[in-house]
């Protein structure tokens, strides 16, 4: 025996489905608003421009400065994009268009666990790893006395933490382009290299934009690894070998005596509203290159 | 060909054969180093207690209470979202078939949410916990990550429920079930082994993510015995124990990374098996 008879069933299933998913779309807009409320009061003393390109950091005396923090998150976002967007392109390209499908099936997995390693694990990857290359052998090399621990670590650990995202993206779209474009430039007597650079590319050409954005976007946000290997040391930097500061990693350090200074609670909640919007406004317009493209 | 163009196309072939392996090799890396550093530093006694008298000056004890706790976290959000996702999952693709656009409008939502910085997640549990007057404890990490994670589960679901063909859902209509019956008996029988991988992989995510819950799981040294308690957790004992000056404590961060680089790799190659495992009650057209 049932407890309920089917169309009662039917109705219980049908209401939790729908509660659910108003829940879900509502959630961005819950996020918006939470943080947006619990930043009001520095928003509401400060100028959001001031506070945007303000460098001075000092919460005991009311200075709430975010520069540092934005330009230390951007240094290391766009050197991560540097290093990661051109391996990931080569690869992609190569595994689509070069290797046997047995290849992929190698490919897939490595993918899979590069993308599952927490961010931690990459965080003492690079203390073990990276921060000892750079003092030791980049640093020197370049002609620079470095602790190590600074802005070109964060973003190496960065790019690669980012490369399953793009990498996954970028094959999808690569193995998306029909065969016969492929075909008809070579039986033209194109190169292979040729077909890849003028008609390959140019055809996943909004497509490439996108996975970069989104990585991008990705790599924004990322906080504890970064947190971990960027040095944490609130000063603009004058190079690459400079410790620096990052949005999340000032949300992420703070926590703690965030309660006792007035308004650092607000400061720090206005930090992770910046970097909702950044995340959303990339993401959609991400969103509709990936849209042109599938047009085409 | 001229000769440039022989060059170029070379030099290019190289560059991709190099950055293939490239990424190989730094994830081989990776692997070496943890496992390297982190067998090293394991002992049976890490495994089993929780953290002794001094343990945070290099005397004994354990990381037990992290991992407990990093389980119950993860294992309660993923209980949480399948709740939530999977009817919502089901919902695009059995009652919205029909609007195209509503469900690339709902999909939309969800891959805005899913590029959303776990810290940002965390800060607005945190918003939350002060709202309802919670302390940090298991519950607000369990309500903040299931959060962080819904969005991954829906779309990875959602992406297997797609798949399923129209003609089995009209098969089901004719003989007399509603959409519901068919969502819940027969969608979720079909796509039974990506429902399952979609929470593993789900659960992966959880137990990994440490800026989530920074701020809404807080750490302590006991055991999880109550929801309304804080709890420690695998990353952020890691994060804490290297931040410590002691290497001995030092040397127990590299021992956690490699139980939990453990469980996650544990828990993809277990999707991997069951993906296979499960296809035999699968329909095939």
């Amino acid at each position: 025996m049932h407890l309920l008879n089917r169309q009662q069933r039917h109705v219980v299933n049908y209401s939790w489905m729908i509660i659910s998913l108003l829940l879900v779309a509502l959630l961005p807009f819950f996020l918006f608003l939470g943080l947006y409320l619990k930043s009001f009061l520095l928003i509401h003393d400060y100028s959001i421009i001031d506070l945007i390109f303000s460098k001075e950091w000092r919460p005991s005396s009311g200075k709430f400065g975010f520069y540092p923090f934005i330009v230390g998150s951007i240094w290391v976002t766009v050197l991560a994009m540097l290093i990661s967007a051109p391996i990931c392109l080569l690869t992609a390209i190569y595994v689509t268009q070069y290797t046997q499908k047995r290849f992929l099936r190698i490919m897939h997995p490595a993918i899979d666990i590069l993308a599952g390693i927490p961010s931690v694990v990459y965080g003492l990857w690079g203390i073990l790893v990276i921060v000892p290359f750079i003092s030791k052998y980049l640093g020197p090399w370049c002609g620079v006395k470095t602790m190590g621990y600074s802005i070109i670590a964060a973003s190496f650990v960065l790019s690669i933490m980012i490369i399953p995202f793009i990498l996954n993206i970028l094959i999808e779209i690569f193995r998306a382009i029909p065969t016969e474009l492929k075909e008809a430039a070579l039986s033209l007597g194109a190169t292979p290299w040729q077909t890849i650079k003028h008609v390959l590319m140019r055809k996943a050409l909004p497509g490439i934009i996108a996975a970069f954005g989104f990585g991008l976007a990705r790599a924004f946000g990322e906080t504890m690894a970064v947190l971990m290997v960027v040095g944490n040391v609130v000063r603009l930097p004058k190079n690459v070998f400079d410790p620096g500061y990052t949005l999340p990693a000032l949300i992420a350090n703070n926590y703690g005596e965030m309660l006792s200074i007035p308004k650092y609670d607000s400061a720090l909640m206005f930090a992770a509203l910046l970097l909702l919007a950044v995340s959303l406004f990339f993401n959609l317009i991400m969103h509709f290159f990936i849209v042109r493209y599938n047009k085409y | 060909m001229k000769l440039s163009q022989k060059i170029e196309e070379k030099f290019f072939k190289v560059m991709m054969i190099f950055s293939t392996y490239f990424i190989l090799l730094i994830l081989a890396l990776i692997i070496y180093t943890i496992f390297e550093k982190g067998i090293k530093a394991m002992s049976w006694e890490i495994l089993t207690q929780v953290p002794q008298g001094g343990y945070y000056y290099g005397k004994g004890g354990g990381i037990l209470n992290a991992i407990l706790g990093s389980l119950s976290l993860a294992f309660g959000a993923t209980i949480l979202a399948f709740i939530i996702g999977l009817p919502v999952a089901l919902y695009i693709n059995v009652f919205l078939i029909r609007h195209k656009k509503l469900v690339n409008l709902i999909r939309f939502i969800l891959d805005l949410i899913w590029g959303i910085p776990s810290i940002v997640y965390g800060a607005f549990g945190f918003t939350l916990m002060i709202f309802f007057g919670l302390q940090t404890s298991l519950l607000a990490g369990i309500l903040t990550v299931t959060l962080f994670i819904l969005p991954i589960m829906i779309r990875s679901m959602d992406e297997i429920l797609r798949t399923v063909p129209i003609g089995l859902q009209e098969a089901s209509y004719s003989l007399g079930s509603n959409k519901s019956e068919t969502a819940f008996r027969i969608f979720t029988r079909q796509s039974f082994s990506g429902i399952i991988t979609a929470v593993l992989l789900s659960f992966g995510r959880a137990i990994g993510d440490a800026a989530s819950v920074l701020f809404t799981a807080g750490y302590t040294d006991n055991l999880p015995n109550s929801f309304l308690e804080p709890v420690a957790t695998l990353p952020l004992s890691i994060f804490f124990q290297l931040s410590s000056p002691v290497p001995e404590v030092q040397d127990r961060a590299y021992a956690s990374a490699l139980v939990l680089t453990l469980i996650i790799l544990l828990v993809s190659l277990f999707s991997r098996g069951i993906g296979k495992r499960y296809h035999k009650t699968k329909i095939n057209f």
